[in-house]
């Protein structure tokens, strides 16, 4: 297998960790919160999952545990942010700690122990494609991601929900004064995302490395924020974002198999610097970014 | 006789200390007009938030069609068949017409588009449904919201202050998109502060001052003096003359200066050509949004050009296009800002350090340290002389009302003796008495010599005190016109970009 072979194969699963805690992120970002506590959330779900799955619970199970532990901290994030508008900024930081420590704290005696992942499942015909193949043969979490994905897409498109959050994110009094229940419908968004990054936290755990390791998120949680500003808040861009990112991570193993003479150092932190160029890139854009962008991001709303 | 369709009884509300609605009664009749009449903080703004269930009453009863109802929210407010326009518009600007509007009114994009033009053509509200609102000017953001209001079916709507956005010409329209409304069965309430607007309009004032009611009226009976006194309490100030001066120096030059914003919903300022000399006053006339942000900080410095394009911006017969505003300070420049909070004093300071922020080279320093003493005594005299009502220089700007602060920081200003003074909008949101003390101090000043250049929305002050005034319309600015032989109608021609085309 070719090493463009191995990251087309790969790339999609690679993203989905970033792709799922990106697409809460973003229905919680369009509300105009921020969330900042995506890596804890992200952690902590792993946690859940992996221990479910180890317990003997199935990966549905694990899946459904992980995502209720990620509503659970979205309701201590969304309940000072967003109930008692404190300062999001520092209640994001404060919950994303919790939950790293909390996945460490329920991780703690299931150390390095593993687990059995998903069946890939292929899709009949496109995966016999040379080359590209590798694309069409997934694990149904990917599938299903894809489809919330697309699902996302529509829902701001053409849906009159994705319109009420776009409304409330852009103005929130001016929402509030044609009758819509602002910090109801932020506190909402922000369950919805904490549940999305509890699903990242599960797949990363219990499909893409079955195992587990403290700390195993790694930064894919940062990554995932970074990806709703790089993609602009579009969840087309987010997509590509996050599969660029993926093969990014993929590239940096091709090159250690290949014996290219590069710190294994630089390559890890190769999605990192790809972030701040691209953030760097799009932000320069003024124009792109107060067109698409969340004008009360991160304001609290009061009545 | 029928009940009337809404009864107000008792209203009162606060905030902290001020009494800001004090038992206010009122009663609009069906199918009517009713304006409701004050200055700026009479408590107008308040009492339709009561109405439209944004805010609370502390006491006070609401009638709709004779039975009480309780409004805890807009929602409540518009179920029972209440609209509101708002002063400072509700619109969503990243989103299309058609889309703000199915916000509130159910139904798909296409139907509703459809619906949109139909109003649009009966009511004399043309509106393209998929133009991004903030591509629209201020007037189409007006329509659009008075086209989402009536979408809903109401049995009343709201206007505040519709006019404080408008061109002359356009007000006629507006009125009688109004009469249309009103004849077709639905009530107005019609909150402003213009006695002729309210006189034209309206079939019923209820006038407000200071939270209480002081008169209710029918406006076609009585005459401007009238409704002024019940409004403000005393008889309306005397005008001012202006003496003509001999030309001075120039002051101010700009030469063809073009700018391109840096905010996408900005506008771009094209070729615009001004003189200012000593001793006179120009006057920037237009609706906000047509440049007024952009022109106001390329003047003062808060936007520089770059250092190639310095001789498109001259005060003083020097090239200062790419200074600071610090830098044109010292050449004896000294500006006012349309916004009071936040660019013209810091509101968490107090008084006496915002005297510091643009005094301090009045030797409020000593060694580059503070001098408390000066700086005490410098704004000591700063509310002295211009009557500024406030606890002290300790307390704090944001705690003054909008006048008060408007006064100290014109203290403030001209305390420095500049020879080019800059006002933005120097009476928005001012009493009357405070707006004819910033008057008359600024024609005291040009007749010392100084030249002041005021950027204005309100055309009437405009002709009270300026000896030139040149219209902005995107972006663009219109030749010098003389108040003295052009009348409000020319300049609003220039106002709407309809002047000067033909020719």
């Amino acid at each position: 297998m070719s090493g463009i072979e191995f990251i087309l194969a790969g790339m999609l699963a690679a993203a989905t960790p970033f792709l799922l805690a990106a697409l809460g992120e973003l229905v919680v970002e369009r509300a105009g919160v921020l969330n900042l506590g995506l890596e804890g959330m992200m952690a902590f779900g792993a946690a859940i999952g992996f221990i479910v799955v180890y317990e003997g619970g199935g990966h549905f199970a694990a899946f459904v545990a992980a995502g209720f532990a990620g509503v659970g901290l979205a309701l201590i994030f969304g309940g000072l942010a967003v109930g008692l508008r404190a300062n999001q900024v520092a209640v994001g930081l404060a919950v994303g700690i919790l939950g790293q420590g909390l996945s460490s704290l329920v991780g703690n005696s299931y150390e390095s122990l593993t687990i059995t992942g998903l069946p890939k499942l292929a899709f009949p015909g496109l995966s016999d494609l040379p080359v590209v193949g590798g694309l069409f043969v997934q694990d149904i979490i990917v599938w299903l991601s894809l489809i919330a994905t697309a699902l996302i897409w529509a829902m701001f498109r053409y849906s009159r929900l994705g319109l009420i959050l776009r409304a409330i994110g852009e103005n929130p009094a001016a929402a509030r004064a044609i009758g819509y229940r602002v910090n109801a419908l932020r506190l909402c968004a922000v369950m919805f995302g904490g549940a999305m990054a509890g699903f990242a936290g599960a797949y990363a755990a219990t499909v893409y490395t079955p195992l587990w390791a403290d700390g195993m998120i790694a930064g894919r949680g940062w990554i995932a924020l970074a990806l709703v500003v790089f993609g602009t808040w579009l969840t087309g861009r987010i997509f590509f974002g996050a599969c660029l990112f993926g093969a990014v991570s993929l590239a940096s193993l091709v090159a250690q198999t290949e014996g290219w003479a590069v710190p294994s150092q630089l390559l890890s932190s190769l999605p990192y610097i790809v972030a701040i160029v691209v953030l760097g890139i799009i932000t320069s854009n003024k124009r792109l970014l107060k067109i698409n962008g969340v004008a009360s991001l991160g304001e609290p709303f009061g009545p | 006789m029928p009940a009337p369709l809404l009864s107000l009884r008792n209203m009162t509300k606060t905030y902290g200390q001020t009494v800001a609605n004090s038992a206010i009664d009122l009663d609009v009749a069906a199918g009517s007009i009713h304006a409701i009449l004050g200055e700026n903080g009479a408590g107008k703004s308040t009492l339709m938030k009561l109405i439209y269930g944004v805010e609370r009453p502390d006491e006070g009863e609401v009638l709709w069609n004779g039975a009480p109802v309780h409004l805890t929210s807009p929602a409540e407010a518009r179920r029972l068949g209440i609209g509101m326009v708002f002063q400072h518009f509700s619109l969503f600007e990243t989103l299309t017409v058609v889309e703000n509007i199915s916000l509130i009114v159910p139904g798909s994009k296409a139907d509703l588009a459809t619906r949109i033009r139909a109003l649009g053509q009966d009511f004399g509200l043309v509106v393209d449904p998929f133009a991004h609102v903030h591509a629209l000017s201020v007037g189409e953001r007006q329509r659009v919201e008075i086209i989402r209001c009536l979408l809903t079916e109401p049995r009343l709507l709201i206007l505040d202050e519709p006019t404080s956005v408008l061109p002359p010409q356009a007000v006629g329209l507006l009125f009688d998109t109004l009469r249309r409304l009103r004849d077709g069965g639905v009530s107005i309430l019609f909150i402003s502060h213009k006695l002729d607007e309210i006189r034209a309009l309206c079939d019923r004032a209820t006038i407000l001052r200071g939270g209480r009611v002081t008169g209710d009226v029918d406006p076609r009976d009585h005459d401007s003096h009238d409704l002024a006194r019940m409004m403000i309490g005393r008889d309306m100030p005397a005008p001012l003359h202006l003496a003509p001066m001999p030309q001075g120096d120039l002051r101010l030059e700009l030469s063809g200066l073009n700018h391109a914003p840096d905010d996408p919903f900005g506008m771009g300022l094209a070729g615009v050509t001004l003189r200012l000399h000593a001793g006179e006053i120009l006057g920037i006339a237009g609706i906000s949004g047509n440049g007024q942000a952009e022109l106001s900080r390329l003047i003062s410095g808060e936007t520089v050009l770059p250092a190639a394009r310095r001789d498109e911006i001259r005060m003083m017969d020097k090239a200062i296009g790419h200074l600071g505003p610090a830098e044109r300070r010292a050449l004896g420049f000294a500006f006012v800002p349309e916004e009071r909070l936040g660019r013209g004093a810091v509101p968490d300071m107090s008084l006496a350090d915002n005297s510091l922020l643009t005094a301090h080279p009045l030797g409020l320093l000593k060694r580059g340290l503070i001098d408390r003493q000066a700086e005490a005594k410098f704004t000591a005299g700063c509310i002295a002389d211009f009557d500024v009502r406030t606890s002290g220089p300790e307390a704090e700007a944001g705690s003054l009302s909008g006048g008060n602060l408007q006064k100290f920081i014109m203290g403030r200003e001209i305390s420095l003796n500049p020879r080019l003074l800059f006002v933005a909008q120097p009476t928005w949101g001012v009493d009357i008495g405070a707006a004819t003390a910033i008057r008359h101090r600024l024609v005291q000043m040009r007749n010392e010599g100084v030249a002041v250049l005021v950027i204005s929305e309100e055309l009437e002050e405009l002709f009270e005190i300026c000896d030139r005034i040149q219209v902005l319309h995107k972006g663009a600015l219109s030749p010098s016109l003389d108040p003295r032989s052009e009348g409000p109608e020319e300049i609003g021609r220039w106002m709407i970009g309809a002047a000067g085309v033909a020719a």
